[in-house]
């Protein structure tokens, strides 16, 4: 029998949930604050909340000295090619390893997320020489390669993970049906798991969006993604927190947008499979 | 008369189409400082005086040097012109990945550089960088501060009279630390701070065969002296407060002095951003008594070309353009005196307008009171002020930056520090092959 929650109990666990979730928004509306505020003000103590004079100065000193629209640009196309080209690759690894395991599945699976442990800076060189060699070195197409590989463990784990939900016997009665592999794949098991697919998608294309160390380090100026648009505004001279947080309101605010209306997919797909 | 207007116009349109084919477009990897943003600023400038284009790559300070020395170290050819520092230019010149800036035109006058920064920006006295802009330390404080407490700064104050003049300074009640610098870890903050206060006390990273000296006496004495001094009259924290920590502080009237990059002269004295900007006085960095070296550093923000680079015509147009002394006449001209790139060029103090800025003299009198050839009281085999000029330094002073800034934290003694620092050098220099 349910427990009877009570309004007193009901207005704590509320409570709770808001003080939670604002304690976790609070460096991001405080980004976004300090964007409106004069340098000066940005290095204020006691720290200036509300009380100061907003102004729209340094959006226009970050317009005026980025070209914005290039940054973001790249930033979509890495985003949404690793993810894509993520997709392509992690789906039939996800089925395989889901439906027709073998012995070893198992420890592919360890295997491949202990890639994600290794630190990036112990592979900087190898990946950089290798760029130069293929002519890799500043472009959309690298970057795009190097995301999805960087990403690719998690989303077959993903996958992986919400393939094991779909029962097998819906399958097997396709099969009986005369469906071909593509088929069972494509019309059977790849809509009946579209809400895990979406997260995973979300998922990736923040990740991707986010990774500032290749971005950083395999870009120069025709790949340069957003992460590269926030490097330029810190100072090791001067004060620069008004406007560095300008740009990074600039650079979070297509995913923070992107999150919000796709946010019900997001908790549906993460919690698919969480109760049975 | 027809002929020779028809040979004046083939003559200028050649000239427009050479210059058309030989127009190219360089990139730039730059640090995000006021100096060189107002550069990029200027930048149609310099195109409309060659053709050529420019892109620039700005980053943050310590992304830029891991990017700008992966490229360099594995011939990425991703920029054609890099801003570096006086550390990284001896060493990469002598390696030879940069192209010597032994062929710059007559007009350009590189004889005009400031014989510290021509001489912290060569290796073996080939010039490898152009100085864009250059900076010592000095030392910063609040004239009204100074003149309530019955004091009068020298030109040339001791350790010991800082000492003195933080303590009259200090009041606690109205949120005024007598004293800001800079402990935070890392070799070019806190680490850079501590080396230079070592040298006026008579210390020396190495002896003249490589020996680490951190178990000398002349070391525990500026350690002890610093941790004192700060735990008596600095902020609260201080060993987390690097440059822009202190600087805020200081725009806030909340110290009595600072002594840090020259280059804070100009933020501390802008009225947009200083709330004490009508009362500041300046001061060369201190030294301890009777020792014969001052506290104060070098360095530059210079331009240098990648060996390798397609692109060196058009890069070295660029580093004359940029560091040259119509650039600095060009930002005069627009934004006033107080705003050149300053600690480049000896005309720039030979300006009669220049001389009136108020932190110009003890600029110039900071860079040439220091000498990277010869830092110490005792001698060393380095190259160097407020580091050593040999790649094992960064990665090394880093790590005992780290052991200071924990002393100055509490977590650990000074002897600590000093016997992990001991220890640190010791194993470094050894697994190098110095000793």
């Amino acid at each position: 029998m349910a427990r009877a929650v009570t309004p007193r109990r009901k207005l704590i666990n509320t409570g709770l949930a808001w003080a939670i979730g604002l304690l976790i928004f609070f460096p991001i509306l405080w980004t976004i604050l300090t964007s409106f505020k004069t340098e000066a003000q940005a290095i204020a103590s006691p720290p200036l909340f509300l009380g100061f004079d907003w102004t729209l100065e340094n959006y226009g000193v970050v317009m005026e000295r980025s070209d914005y629209g290039r940054f973001l640009m790249n930033s979509i196309i890495i985003a949404g090619g690793s993810t894509i080209l993520g997709l392509i690759v992690a789906v039939p690894a996800a089925w395989s390893m889901a439906f027709v395991p073998s012995r070893r599945t198992k420890d592919i699976l360890l295997w491949m997320l202990s890639t994600k442990m290794l630190p990036a800076v112990g592979v900087l060189y190898p990946i950089y020489l290798l760029f130069i060699e293929l002519g890799l070195l500043d472009s959309r197409a690298g970057l795009v390669i190097v995301m999805m590989l960087i990403n690719l463990p998690i989303i077959v784990w993903m996958l992986y993970t919400y393939f094991r939900e779909i029962p097998v016997e819906i399958l097997e009665a396709a099969r009986m049906d005369g469906a071909t592999l593509k088929e069972e794949v494509l019309y059977i098991l790849t809509p009946m798991a579209v809400p895990g697919i979406a997260s995973t998608m979300l998922l990736n294309f923040i990740l991707a969006w986010n990774e500032a160390f290749w971005t950083l380090n395999l870009t120069a100026v025709d790949a340069a993604p957003l992460t590269a648009f926030i490097a330029s505004y810190s100072s090791p001279e001067g004060l620069f927190f008004a406007k560095l947080s300008a740009a990074s309101t600039m650079a979070i605010a297509p995913i923070l947008i992107l999150g919000w209306f796709s946010q019900k997919q997001l908790v549906r797909g993460l919690t698919f499979g969480a109760v049975k | 008369m027809h002929l020779s207007s028809a040979l004046r116009a083939a003559t200028a349109l050649s000239l427009i189409m050479v210059g058309a084919a030989q127009a190219e477009t360089i990139t730039i990897a730059t640090v995000n400082n006021g100096d060189m943003i107002r550069m990029q600023g200027y930048t149609d400038d310099f195109t409309a005086k060659t053709g050529h284009e420019v892109e620039w790559v700005t980053l943050e300070e310590n992304v830029l040097r891991q990017r700008v020395t992966t490229d360099i170290t594995t011939k990425g050819g991703q920029f054609d012109i890099m801003t570096i520092g006086m550390y990284e230019t001896p060493i990469w010149g002598a390696n030879g990945w940069l192209v010597p800036l032994d062929d710059l035109s007559a007009e350009y006058d590189v004889d005009d550089i400031l014989p510290a920064m021509r001489g912290g920006l060569s290796h073996d006295g080939t010039l490898y960088a152009a100085p864009f802009y250059g900076e010592s330390s000095m030392v910063m404080y609040r004239t009204d501060l100074m003149e309530k407490a019955g004091l009068e700064m020298p030109d040339a104050p001791t350790w010991q009279f800082i000492r003195e003049a933080a303590a009259a300074m200090d009041d606690p009640a109205n949120d005024i630390n007598g004293i800001c610098l800079r402990g935070k870890a890392g070799w070019g903050e806190g680490g850079a701070f501590i080396t230079v206060t070592g040298n006026s006390f008579g210390a020396r990273w190495f002896d003249e065969e490589w020996n680490a000296q951190f178990d000398q006496p002349q070391w525990k004495a500026a350690l002890d002296f610093y941790v004192s001094l700060m735990n008596d009259y600095g902020p609260e924290g201080y060993a987390t407060n690097g440059f822009n920590e202190n600087l805020s502080l200081f725009q806030q009237g909340k110290c009595g002095m600072w002594i840090d990059a020259t280059v804070a002269a100009s933020f501390v004295t802008n009225p947009n951003d200083s709330t004490v900007a009508d009362h500041v006085g300046f001061a060369l960095a201190p030294n301890a008594e009777g020792v014969e070296k001052r506290s104060n550093w070098l360095w530059a923000w210079a331009l240098a070309i990648p060996a390798g680079t397609q692109k060196e015509e058009a890069a070295k147009a660029f580093i004359e353009w940029a560091t040259s002394k119509d650039y600095i006449e060009l930002v005069a001209s627009k934004e006033g005196w107080a705003n050149v790139p300053p600690g480049a060029r000896t005309s720039l103090y030979e300006t009669p307008e220049y001389q009136e800025v108020p932190f110009a003299k003890m600029t110039l009198d900071s860079i040439n009171a220091a000498d990277p050839t010869n830092p110490t009281v005792d001698p060393v085999p380095y190259v160097g002020i407020q580091f050593v000029a040999i790649p094992e330094f960064a990665g090394m002073a880093t790590e005992v930056s780290q052991e200071f800034s924990a002393a100055y934290a509490g977590q650990q003694s000074v002897d600590e520090a000093l016997a992990k620092a001991q220890a640190i050098a010791t194993e470094v220099m050894e697994a190098a092959g110095y000793r």
